[in-house]
Parts: C-alpha cells; structure tokens; sequence
C-alpha cells in the first residue's frame, strides 16, 4: 500500500538535525553542566539517598493509587442500567472515564454535577437537582448512583436530603433507585471508594426486600480490573453448579462485544437479582481490603455468612474451592481437579527459572497478597512489596504469609510507600523481576529491573486485563507472563554469548 | 438565509427535543449551523458558560488546564499536585508532552509528586504540610529550578494561604515557588486554568532569565506543548527560516526559557487560546508584537511561514522561500499518496483549544472535508476565528454532551471523527473510525513538515483499516 517512508516519534527525532537542534535549544535552557547530573544521578542510587527518600513524610513522589471516587464509579457501573453520578466539581469525571477508558480501551459514561464557585458558596443542592432531572431524561438509566468528590465533602452536601428533595420535586420518579455514597478522595483510595458505593448500592436495593432464601451465593469481585477474571468466576460457578448472583458484574461494562452499536448500558448484575441479595445463603469476596465495609454491613444486617478470599495462585485457590463446596455441600468437580492438575504440571515445568529469583512488587493490597503467594508457590523471593494504598490489616497479613515459606525470609513490606520509595530500594537491593503497573515502566528505565504488568492501570500494553488472573487457569496465565518475561530477560542479556540457547 | 443553513438548523432542533426544557434552552444556543459570512444573527454559538449538571459534558476543570495544560510540560521544575491524591494520578503523563533530561534528576516531567491531602489536613489545613513538603523535595531533587504548587479543590475551600508558604520559601531557596491557585471549581472548563497559569507565569517567572546575547531575530514559540514531539517539527521550521528561538513554552520547556520570553522581536502563539494571555501582557508591557500562526498541513504551514517572514527582513523572506521550496515536493508526494484514498471523506472534529479550527486545513489537504466541529472549552473569539474556516451549514458545537455528539454522527454519518479518549470507544462501538485528537492517539508529531506525513498515515489508516469491516452489525 504505502510507498513513502513515514517517521514518527520513534525514528525522528533521534536523528542528527533533531540532535543537533536539541543541543543548540540548550542555550536558552541554561542546563545543569553534566558532571553534576551524572553526580546527583548516582547519588540517588545511594544507601544515604535511600534514608532521606525513606525520612520524608509529607509528599508521595509516584504514588500507587488512585482516590475515592474512582472505585465508586467503577462499582456503579457494575448494575443493569445504572448510570454513575458524581456530585462536586467536573473535572474529576472527566479523569474517572478517561482513565478507566485508557486501562479498558472501552467507553464509560458517568455524570457530573459540575459545581462551581456558586455551589461552594451555596451547597450543592441546584446542581444535584437538575443533574437528576437531565441524567433521568436523556440517558434513561434504571438507577442513578451517587458519589461525591473531595468539593461535595468539604462543603458538607447532604446527599440523602437532597435525593429526596428531587424525589419530592417530581424530577425523578419515587421508585427510581438512587443510592449513594460519600467517597472523600482525602481518605483511603480507589478501593476504599468501591467499598463505600457498593455497601451504599446493596443498602438500598435490599430494603423490605427480605424474604425466603435463594439458596444462592453472592460474589463480590472487588476493585477488580481484569475482566478475564469476570469470564472465568462465572465459567467456574457454571463448573461447580452453584448458583450465584454476582455483585458489580462490570464485565460488560468494560468488555462488551463490537456490534456497531454503542449501548450505554451494556450490561451489569441485573437489578431484581441485586435486590435478592439480601436472601442468599452467603457471600464470598475474591477481594478483602476493598469490600471491608460491605462485607461487615452484609454480615451483621443480612445476617449472612461472610468470607473474603483472593483466588490467586494455587492454594489460594484451593481454599476458595474448598469453602465454596463447604458453604454450598456441592463436591468439586472433576474437571476442576484436572485443570488443577496440568496448571501444577506447567509449574512444575517452569520452576526452575523462577525459583531463587527476586521479585519486587507494587500495587493493591489484595493481588499483592496474591502474587506474593503464587511466587512463593513457585520457589520465587518476594523481596520488596510496596502497597501504597496499604493500612496496618495488609502489613499484617502481608508479613505473616512472608513468615509462611522460607522463600518470604528475605521479604519486606512497605506498606504506605510509593514508587520513589521503591527507586531506592531497586538501587540499593536490586531484584530480578518487578511486577507493577504501567507506571513501574519508569522504575524498569530507571534501574534496568525487568517489568512484568500486572494490577491497574494498564495503560501501555493492550488487553492483558481480558486473560484471567484468578482460579487455577489464572495461575497458569500468570506463570506463563511470569516465566516468559524471565526468559526474554535471558534472551536479551546472553544474546552476544553462548548461552543465547534455543531450548530453554 | 440559504438552505444549507436552514437543514442544519432543523436538525440541531431535532436533536434538542430529547432535553428537559431548562436544559433544551440552554444547549440550543451552544449549537449552531455555520455561517462563514457572519451575517447570520442566529448562527453565533454561545460559549464559555457552565455546563449544565448532569448532561455528560466532556470538559475537565481548571486544574487541568492550569497542570495538565500550561505548567506540567514545564521540565525543570517540579509541579505539586496540592491536595488529595486524584487528580494528580488521573493527570499524570498522560499529555505525552515530550522533553528531553534525566527524569527525577535535572527534569521532572514524568513524575507525579502529590500532597496526598488526609481527612486532618481538610480539618486543620494544609499549609504546614505544604512548607515541609518544599523542603524535603528540595532534598531529594536538588538540581529543581523552581517549585509550582497546583491547587486542587479542597485547598481554596478550606482558606489555606498557599500565596504566603510559597513566598516564605521561595525566599530561601532562592528559586521560583509558584502558587496557582487552580482549584478545579473555579470557572467552567479547562480555560480559566490556562488564564491562572498565564497569570502566574506573569507574576513568577517572566523577566527573571538569562539571555546572554540577543538578535534582530529572536523569536519565542508559544502554546505548543511539544505532543509527541511538535514543537520539535514547528521550532526546525523556524530555525530553518534563520530565526533565533530563545523561548519555547511550555512543551520541553524550561524555566529559563520562560524567563527570557520577553526578550523575544516577536511572539509566535500555536494555540491561542491556552496562551493568549501571556502575549497580551507582553504587547502591552513590553511592547512585544504576536501572531497566531498555524503549522498543520502543508496549505497552512506555507502561508504562517510567509507571514512570519513578512514580519522580518528580506533575508528571512529569502531564506523562508528556501525552506519552503525544499518541502513542497516532499509535502506534494505525501499529498499524492494518500489524497485519493481520502478524497471526500468527511470528518466531524470535537476537541479543544486550536485543533477545531487549525487542523481543517491539514484534512483539506487529504481532500477531507470538516462537517462538525466545535470545542470543549472555547470562547467567541476562537468561533469568530472558526465560522470562515468551515463550509455553510456545517455544525458548530460547544460544550457538546455525550448525546448530542451520539445523535450528530447519527445525521451527519461522518468517515471520520477526532475527539478525545473519552469518545473515543463509544465510536469504535459504532463502528465508526476514530482518531484522538488530543494525544494524537500516541503517534505524532503533527506539526510542520515532519508532522504531516505522520498525520497523513494516521488519518488514512483510520478512515480505510480493513478492520472496521470485520464488525458484524446487527440489522
């Protein structure tokens, strides 16, 4: 097709009139000479930068996470018809869609509010008004699910008076659902933000609707972002023979197949079954650290049995399966036992490349939790966990697993620290693996430590959030990420030698 | 008024009925049929105003426009996002604005760097927190030229004096503190962050370089913010016509640069509406003259060198018909390639700051023809500059909701659409060929000669990827 030779980004400017031109620029920038560059650039490799970048208190320098509201939307869209709405000012939903747009490469709608100055000094109540009356109108949602920014909290609007207001007003219809959340961007993170909605999501529709039990199991993903892990819970359900209603089902949300039409509602649990809820036999969270609210409101107001499980990595695994059968009598299956079976053959296959390896790992609490667990199945070190978003539960948790295995004996959890932190401790303990988001791309620059992408966000490798990271199959899916990075690693490190091999 | 007018009209009217009636009112007169004559009393969209609550508008806030805009592409300093810690996430990197230096040594662009505001900071300030916060920075990146402090929400509603931290500080580290207050309630869109930043470049930096010696020929390059390498491709155009470039703000800039931008003959604005208040102040206290130029497509770029160069002497006139002789044959090929796989395609445009109005010429070049086009967060005067760009009875829009822009494709069922990352999936649902228009979709540059061939590829494999045909529509 094309004759013409074009050069973007990649080829042109490393040519010499884009050099030469960058060189001359200098002039004007009036630069640091490069003696003192070079000088400080090793220094931050130094044990003495580490103490000072570990000393300070009162700034995050490449923190890994996100705010309240974030995981609020996120929860909102999980629901049939549901449209995410976001009291405060406007700016932060448009970073909420482009954000999770650039990690899914999917639409997602969500509204604002969009106050302004008058609504600092007034209140947000005009703005929430004819938010619900437009919202309603135009984009005929099923429910409106209201969260806030850090503007509606420090004002102090009064979500659930002005809900009613609006009600009272004929904007919207009395039996519209509307819950909401107050999501403060100024405490916890994304995961606490998706607790916050989802408990005020499940508070609404389970009201007088208690009843017979459905002799069903509720499931609860959690901030979870891959959406291979929505395919595979229901494929393993399906397996086991459970029946189970699957709470913030965002799988459609954010992987709905092309059609040439653009539903805005794609999918999401479907209302009447959150609404039954509240009548199944009990409720399973694959996530700990970002259900802690709904699981204690669903234990002590439904009265239901209650257990957080993250199934990654093998025994992980094992366990959800075993409690899952308790819960239900339902045996496991099988094929279960099977797929188990060559999953533990592949590791098998696989360890030795990953046995005595280092790792370092940052991101969520609970797949930190998850991965810390699978690398240690594997004979791997983890050596240093970053948790940014991580509080004294997690370190616990996080520190007693390591004592668990011999392989956790050179590990050390830093939970509140960010991947400046993490520069140091690359520098100074260097690891052979880094597992991350997208972001931990400038720590792989920076100290030359491969990356592996896991956890969120995703922004610069396409649809590695569609492949399962949980069950036995998303073990398989991670080991084979885990192995091959180490592996192409080799590759590039021996490729002038003779270990250049081509059986591996 | 002529029928085209009066077609488009009707179809607007249609597709506000779905609206409430507060809400149909206002949006009417966001929405236009273009006129390129200006006679048309009822073909002038308003703008610049609120958006209305619950709509879906598409706009951000001031804080986007004041770091992830003006101040963030500044590579030297370093950019606090001051408060919790969101915003800053949401807005890091995403802008790509290119630059070169040692990330986390002697430039900063990469990184973000956050007060991560608690609940006591909401209840007791954040002010203390802040003053320790400049010093351990100052710490750890000793070679920073500067500090900027980019509010968020929460530090204007809670009355903290970021002014007097800033001041106290920049005191003794001897070194620009730049307090901008940028919350993002203020205003209605990104705009009023760019005229804060302005306002702060104003007030911070601007005057305080140095600049060893100077030329009748010096010129500084403003509002480009170096998107995959842009002002890179626009600053070899200059330099190639003999002019002197002593200021390029903000992509890969520096705060030097920002320093001597008053040194400039002359001030060369790419995106006028980010930018223009630096250059009025320039004129009017400096004495400074500006242009708007536009260096998108070739029919575009050739006409802002020749105008630049008229501003200079005979050898920059020389020297500017040499530059151009030396690309039109590569810009003709570029044109010949790929014009007849684009011949009469059309193209709705929905973006922000100068692409509405100044890439039209680049797609004209292809043979494609803008049927919509409108911006986030405009004002009169970047519409004034865009009805006689555009064809009678085109759709202008203004702060266009999620869907209005869902039923114009609908009617106009453009070849094409260039918007932004939150458009962008909902069109390819539709199976309608997209291109951000923002991020130049991750490509770039382009800007000058370099640019254009790179636009011409995208644009083409956009409109003509075998892979749209393989969507299965439901009939």
């Amino acid at each position: 097709m094309s004759t013409l030779k074009i050069k973007d980004h990649c080829d042109l400017f490393q040519g010499p009139e884009y050099q030469e031109q960058f060189e001359r620029k200098k002039e004007f920038e009036r630069p640091w000479p490069e003696e003192k560059v070079k000088e400080v650039s090793d220094w931050t490799r130094t044990q003495e930068y580490r103490e000072l970048n570990f000393a300070r208190q009162n700034i995050k320098i490449n923190p890994a996470k996100a705010c309240q509201p974030l995981g609020a939307v996120f929860c909102a869209s999980g629901f049939e018809g549901s449209m995410p709405f976001v009291q405060g000012a406007q700016g932060c939903v448009a970073y909420f869609r482009s954000h999770l747009s650039r990690h899914f490469k999917e639409p997602f709608a969500a509204i604002s509010t969009s106050m302004t100055e008058d609504a600092a000094v007034f209140g947000g109540l005009n703005n929430m008004l004819e938010g619900l009356e437009n919202t309603y109108t135009l984009y005929k949602p099923k429910m409106i699910t209201v969260s806030t920014t850090c503007m509606a909290e420090v004002i102090g609007d009064d979500l659930n008076a002005y809900i009613k207001t609006a009600r009272e007003k004929g904007l919207i219809p009395q039996d519209l659902p509307v819950p909401f959340a107050h999501t403060p961007s100024f405490v916890g993170s994304h995961i606490v933000g998706y607790d916050n909605m989802l408990k005020g999501i499940l508070k609404t529709l389970s009201e007088g609707r208690r009843g017979e039990s459905n002799n069903k199991v509720n499931l609860i993903m959690g901030f979870d972002t891959y959406t291979g892990n929505y395919h595979e819970i229901k494929r393993l359900m399906a397996v086991m023979g459970i029946d189970f209603t699957l709470l913030a089902d965002v799988s459609e949300t954010f992987d709905s197949p092309n059609t040439g039409e653009y539903k805005l509602y794609p999918g999401g649990t479907p209302l009447p079954d959150a609404m039954d809820a509240v009548n199944a036999i009990a409720t399973l969270s694959l996530q700990k650290y970002s259900t802690v609210k709904t699981m204690e409101y669903i234990q002590k107001e439904w009265g239901q049995k209650t257990l957080s499980l993250s199934p990654i990595g093998i025994r992980n695994t094992d366990t959800f399966f075993e409690e899952l059968a308790r819960l239900t009598g339902r045996p496991i299956p099988a094929l279960l036992e099977a797929e188990r079976g060559r999953v533990v053959d592949a590791m098998v296959d696989s360890h030795p490349y990953v046995h005595g390896k280092r790792f370092a790992l940052v991101g969520d609490p609970d797949i930190l939790i998850g991965m810390m667990s699978l690398i240690m199945e594997m004979g791997g070190e983890p050596v240093h966990v970053v948790c940014t978003n991580g509080d004294k539960h997690f370190e616990a948790e996080a520190n007693e697993l390591l004592a668990s295995s011999p392989f956790g004996a050179n590990g050390k959890v830093y939970a509140g620290k960010d991947m400046w932190h993490m520069r140091s401790l690359l520098f100074t303990e260097p690891v052979d693996v880094l597992i991350g988001n997208s972001y931990a791309k400038f720590l792989m620059r920076d100290t030359g430590t491969p990356l592996i992408r896991i956890g969120f966000p995703l922004f610069d490798r396409h649809h590695l959030h569609r492949y399962p990271i949980i069950g036995y199959q998303g073990a398989l899916n991670l080991v084979t990420m885990i192995v091959n990075s180490v592996l192409d690693e080799m590759d590039r490190k021996t490729v002038d030698t003779t270990s250049f091999d081509v059986i591996r | 008024m002529s029928t085209a007018i009066k077609d488009t009209q009707k179809m607007i009217e249609e597709v506000l009925d779905a609206y409430p009636e507060k809400a149909k009112k206002d949006r009417a007169k966001h929405l236009a049929a273009n006129d390129p004559s200006g006679q048309c009393s009822t073909c002038q969209v308003k703008s610049n105003i609120k958006s209305r609550p619950g709509v879906m508008t598409v706009r951000g806030c001031a804080y986007a426009g004041a770091k992830g805009v003006v101040w963030g592409p500044v590579k030297d300093q370093i950019t606090i996002s001051h408060g919790p810690i969101g915003c800053g996430q949401y807005s890091w990197w995403s802008r790509r604005n290119y630059y070169n230096g040692q990330t986390g040594i002697d430039t900063f662009g990469t990184m973000h760097i956050t007060t991560d505001f608690q609940e006591k900071n909401i209840v007791y300030g954040g002010d203390k927190g802040l003053d320790l916060a400049l010093h351990e920075l100052r710490g750890l990146f000793p070679l920073t030229k500067g500090i900027g402090i980019l509010s968020e929400c929460p530090v204007g509603l809670i009355g903290d004096d970021i002014e007097a931290v800033s001041k106290r500080v920049a005191k003794e580290f001897k070194f620009p503190i730049v307090p901008v207050r940028c919350e993002g309630f203020r205003g209605v869109s990104q705009s009023l962050g760019h005229h804060i930043a302005n306002d702060t470049i104003k007030d911070y930096v601007l005057g305080k370089g140095t600049l060893e010696t100077s030329s009748p020929y010096d010129v500084a390059l403003i509002g480009d913010y170096n998107i995959g390498g842009d002002a890179w491709a626009s600053r070899k155009i200059l330099e190639d016509m003999g002019l002197r470039v002593i200021s390029q703000y903000t992509g890969d800039s520096t705060i030097n640069e920002i320093g001597i931008a008053n040194k400039a003959k002359l001030n060369l604005i790419h995106c006028y509406r980010s930018m223009n208040y630096i250059c009025r102040h320039m004129e009017e206290e400096y004495g400074i003259p500006w242009m708007e130029f536009n260096f998108f497509g070739p029919t575009k770029t050739y006409e802002s060198i020749r105008q630049i160069a008229a501003r200079f002497d005979e050898k920059i006139q020389q020297n500017a018909e040499a530059v151009i002789a030396k690309y039109k044959p590569v810009m003709d090929a570029i044109v010949e390639q790929y014009q007849p796989r684009l011949e009469g395609k059309k193209v709705m445009l929905y973006v922000g700051g100068l692409r509405p109005r100044h890439t039209i010429g680049a797609y004209e070049d292809l043979g494609m023809e803008v049927v919509a086009s409108g911006y986030e967060f405009g004002h009169s005067d970047d519409y004034k500059r865009t009805y006689p760009e555009m064809k009678e009875g085109a759709v202008i829009m203004d702060d266009a909701t999620l869907y209005e822009l869902e039923e114009f494709t609908r009617r106009l069922k453009p070849d094409m659409v260039g918007s932004g990352i939150k458009e962008k999936y909902s069109y390819h649902k539709l199976g309608v060929p997209f291109r951000q228009m923002h991020s130049w979709d991750y490509s770039g540059p382009y800007h000058g000669f370099d640019g254009f061939p790179v636009f011409a590829r995208d644009m083409d494999m956009t409109v003509n990827s075998p892979t749209w045909d393989l969507i299965r529509r439901k009939k």
